[in-house]
């Protein structure tokens, strides 16, 4: 049965009528066109689907729609502003850190959720965070070290 | 505009050789004699107006070239130059994530002496492009770079004719650097944009042909060997690239396809009335195919569900994982050949028989295969991730019953592939589902799906027999693989005599099909393990029993250099407590790599842990070391995964780990230290770097274990037993 389900989406104030079941991943990529947050496995393993949800990062393939009203989300989408990448998209793009790039968004997406917390955890421990990423290319050296990157960028 | 061409026959290029392709068959319930009618009005190339937005460049049209594998005779079908002075180069290559747009690129801007910001690549478009055969076998360097640089270099040629001609000046005083043509006496210029007014050079370079200009040296490169970024990589970190499952059309609707539940499973009955009955659902049933298509996913789902629960399946047996092995050897479909080499063994001093295995791997690209459909009368566009656009074509237009002439598929650059898409399964279904639904479908298939229904690198069977002499030379060499193919099937090692034959089992226990360096990853494994056992037998280092085995040469070169920066000889003197030291080495596409390996057993966990990896890569000139340095690492990370822990496991025809939670795929936390060189050699051609990294990462990590512990691993994923010797 559909609802209304208001919630704010990278910043705007929004109303979407539908079933509160569905995976909030098909919401956003069906609904409202926001393709950035991909699907790769269903079943919160691989990452890609990652966004934020009041500032921290949650598996968008395992979370319904009805559990996001009132809710803040911003997806890949609502990183940059007026053009202006996000740190941790430039510190992708200066370590190259992507190969067929399907799993980025959401990479990063969840180094931004993790680098908001305060303090800004270290190294080791925003890595271990990492894990729940898959890159299946296995760009991981790059990836690592667009990961200090950002990290020493939040740091500053 | 080009006249078309008479058809020429399918010539395989040297990369689609050793591909396993084995599509699926469709039996959709259109009359074949129709179907022979419109194949062979097909033939005729049709000139069909296009739907203008291809993959939303901007370029001019032209006609589809049927026909397979044919290089471009005229540069402007590879090559054409717009009057806002953009250059668009046109390739049926895709872009999965190997580099191939950055490199073609750099190809096109070093030939035409042309800033790379004034180039894009357009890829993949069976509508726009030429058919650059399959993207696999490491195949764009060596060969569509070297296409699209003859091309350039004639388009170069062609545009100094030109404005020599419009200057009425000698050929010889015009120059052409940055982007500009300029006639060295008066100084005037010509920009690309300028020359492009009027007909005159799409003229010219329709008749210009790719192969008469000189290509630049390679001590003369200024963008070739640069490290030029993906042209398009901000899309990707800003999400804004759109991969076939990104596809947006009007009216686009969603699709599911109803699976079997075991393999060889068939359908006896179905009722889809529950799915009929759902609002804005439409079942589509045709032969043995039924799919649903919804407004939304999840409603699809839900109608999928509700006619699943009454499907009806007659199952067959089929053979588990655990028996595979067995099965293999009592399916070869041929005699599998004894050994006869009977005069080296009866002199041998010492004889070694072992038998290798390798699981079935999947490739679980992170994009699943993904297609959206459209109609527009009797013409098909689709949308889809694969490594084979124009076999695709070809695919959609049999299982349809179209010519192919009308049939146009886009790929817009591809969320993984690894040999694991060049098969057009999820095109197809999102073509009927879309013809029944008289709207686009968008169609993409679960991890689940993918797991199960997309194919799987081929497991393996190999026997190797090897005779050594008093003085531990080889002898003798016989070498048997069943299953795996015959890539990297040759020994590169001397031995008096040699023997090694690849035989296919039928039927295979799952749907074979290419992967990351295909069966070499197989046959290096039983190879370079069977070297570490014959030097052990002779008393020898495993890298002494190499090298006095080994011409002369580019693999020879790889291992010494890859022994020298690990410090071999060194560290296998001193041996330290469940630490074990390793190397392998291997040929294959053209390159060449060797790998020495540190690993750390964990008793407790039965877990081997690679600590260090050095690999030492020759591929030829380096087009773009950070691109090859990436393709590298990716292949070693893969390879670990490959030779620790990935295997499908299945028991009456059903998948037991058919997820990233229960198949396991390399991780952060798996990632070595790891310390690559690649050589940088320029007296030989540029070969593809995207494969054969992966080859020596099973065998050098099996080796590593062995020094260890004195284990001897010959299966992979490699496995500790339970009882270790202390």
């Amino acid at each position: 049965m559909d609802q209304s389900i208001s919630f704010t989406l990278n910043g705007k104030p929004l109303t979407v009528a539908t079933d509160p079941s569905r995976p909030l991943l098909e919401v956003l990529r069906e609904d409202l066109d926001l393709t950035g947050t991909k699907y790769g496995c269903g079943e919160s393993q691989c990452g890609a689907c990652t966004v934020l949800v009041d500032g921290v990062a949650v598996r968008s393939c395992v979370r319904t729609v009805g559990s996001v009203t009132g809710k803040k989300i911003t997806t890949i989408e609502g990183l940059s502003a007026d053009g202006k990448l996000h740190p941790v998209q430039e510190a992708f793009l200066a370590e190259k850190a992507y190969q067929c790039g399907f799993c980025i968004p959401g990479m990063i997406m969840g180094l931004v959720g993790a680098l908001q917390q305060k303090p800004v955890p270290g190294d080791a421990e925003l890595l271990s965070g990492m894990h729940g990423h898959i890159c299946r290319c296995c760009g991981y050296p790059n990836l690592v070290k667009a990961i200090r990157r950002a990290a020493a960028q939040a740091r500053k | 505009m080009i006249m078309p061409d008479e058809p020429l026959p399918f010539i395989p290029s040297p990369e689609d050789e050793h591909q396993i392709i084995e599509p699926v068959e469709f039996d959709f319930g259109l009359r074949r004699r129709t179907f022979m009618q419109l194949v062979a009005t097909g033939l005729a190339i049709a000139v069909a107006p296009w739907p203008t937005d291809a993959q939303e460049q901007k370029q001019q049209r032209r006609p589809d070239k049927s026909g397979g594998n044919n290089a471009p005779k005229s540069v402007w079908e590879r090559i054409h130059i717009g009057k806002d002075g953009v250059v668009t180069v046109l390739t049926g290559k895709v872009e999965i994530g190997q580099g191939a747009r950055g490199e073609f690129t750099q190809a096109a801007a070093e030939e035409l002496r042309v800033p790379t910001e004034q180039i894009q690549v357009l890829m993949s478009d069976t509508g726009l492009v030429p058919n650059d055969g399959l993207t696999a076998g490491s195949g764009s360097t060596p060969r569509t770079v070297p296409a699209i640089r003859q091309a350039a270099a004639a388009a170069r040629e062609a545009l100094l004719e030109l404005a020599s001609k419009r200057w009425g000046v000698e050929r010889t005083s015009v120059e052409l650097s940055g982007g500009k043509i300029t006639h060295t006496v008066t100084k005037r210029t010509f920009t690309f944009g300028e020359l492009a007014q009027g007909e005159e050079l799409p003229k010219t370079l329709e008749q210009a042909t790719p192969s008469t200009a000189a290509l630049t040296a390679v001590s003369d490169w200024k963008v070739m060997g640069t490290a030029l970024p993906r042209p398009n990589a901000r899309d990707i970190v800003t999400g804004t690239h759109r991969y076939s499952s990104d596809i947006k059309r009007a009216d686009m609707l969603h699709g599911k396809v109803l699976r079997a539940p075991s393999y060889g499973a068939k359908l006896i009955s179905v009722d889809v009335a529950p799915a009929k009955a759902m609002k804005d659902v439409i079942v589509v049933q045709d032969g043995s195919f039924t799919g649903v298509v919804a407004p939304t996913t999840a409603r699809a789902q839900e109608a999928l569900d509700a006619i699943a629960k009454t499907a009806k399946w007659d199952e067959s047996p089929h053979p588990s994982s655990k028996e595979m092995y067995d099965h293999l050897r009592a399916h070869a479909a041929e005699a599998v050949p004894k050994n006869e080499f009977a005069e080296e063994l009866a002199a041998a001093k010492k004889t070694l028989r072992a038998t290798y295995h390798a699981a079935y791997i999947q490739h679980a690209p992170m994009e699943t295969r993904a297609a959206v459909a459209e109609w527009k009368g009797d013409q098909l566009t689709v949308w889809t991730g694969t490594q084979n656009p124009f076999g695709n074509r070809s695919e959609l237009a049999k299982a349809l019953r179209i010519p192919e002439s009308k049939v146009r598929v886009i790929t817009p650059d591809t969320g993984g592939g690894f040999g694991g898409k060049h098969t057009g399964e999820a095109a197809i279904e999102a073509a009927r589902l879309a013809q029944a639904a008289g709207k686009p479908v968008s169609l993409k298939w679960t991890r689940a799906e993918e797991f199960i229904w997309a194919y799987f690198r081929p497991a393996a069977v190999s026997d190797a027999e090897a005779t050594l002499d008093a003085e531990g030379r080889l002898t003798s060499w016989h070498f048997i693989t069943l299953n795996a193919g015959p890539s990297a099937l040759e020994t590169p090692y001397r031995s008096g005599k040699k023997l090694a034959r690849s035989i296919n089992c039928a039927p295979p226990p799952l749907r074979p099909g290419s992967y990351r360096a295909l069966a070499s990853t197989a046959n290096n494994f039983a190879r370079e393990s069977f070297m570490d056992e014959l030097a052990a037998a002779a008393g020898a280092d495993p890298l002494e029993f190499r090298l006095a085995h080994l011409p002369s040469g580019r693999l020879r070169d790889v291992l010494e250099e890859a022994a020298k920066r690990f410090k071999w000889s060194e560290r296998v003197k001193s041996k330290k407590k469940d630490i074990g030291l390793g190397l392998a080495c291997g040929t294959e596409k053209g390159s060449y790599v060797a790998a020495c390996v540190e690993v750390e057993i964990d008793r407790k966990q039965g877990k081997m842990i690679p600590r260090h990896v050095c690999e030492v890569f020759d591929c030829g000139p380096i087009i773009n070391p950070d691109n090859l340095r990436a393709q590298v690492e990716g292949g070693i990370i893969m390879g670990l995964g490959g030779a620790l822990r990935e295997g499908m496991e299945f028991q009456n025809g059903r998948m037991l780990n058919a997820s990233f939670s229960a198949y396991e795929v390399p991780r952060f936390r798996d990632l070595p230290e790891l310390d690559l060189h690649m050589l940088k050699r320029t007296d030989v051609a540029s070969a593809g770097a995207g494969e054969t990294p992966i080859i020596v990462i099973a065998p050098a990590i099996g080796n590593a274990v062995f020094h260890a512990t004195g284990v001897r691993l010959r299966e992979l994923p490699l496995t500790l037993p339970e009882k270790m010797p202390s």
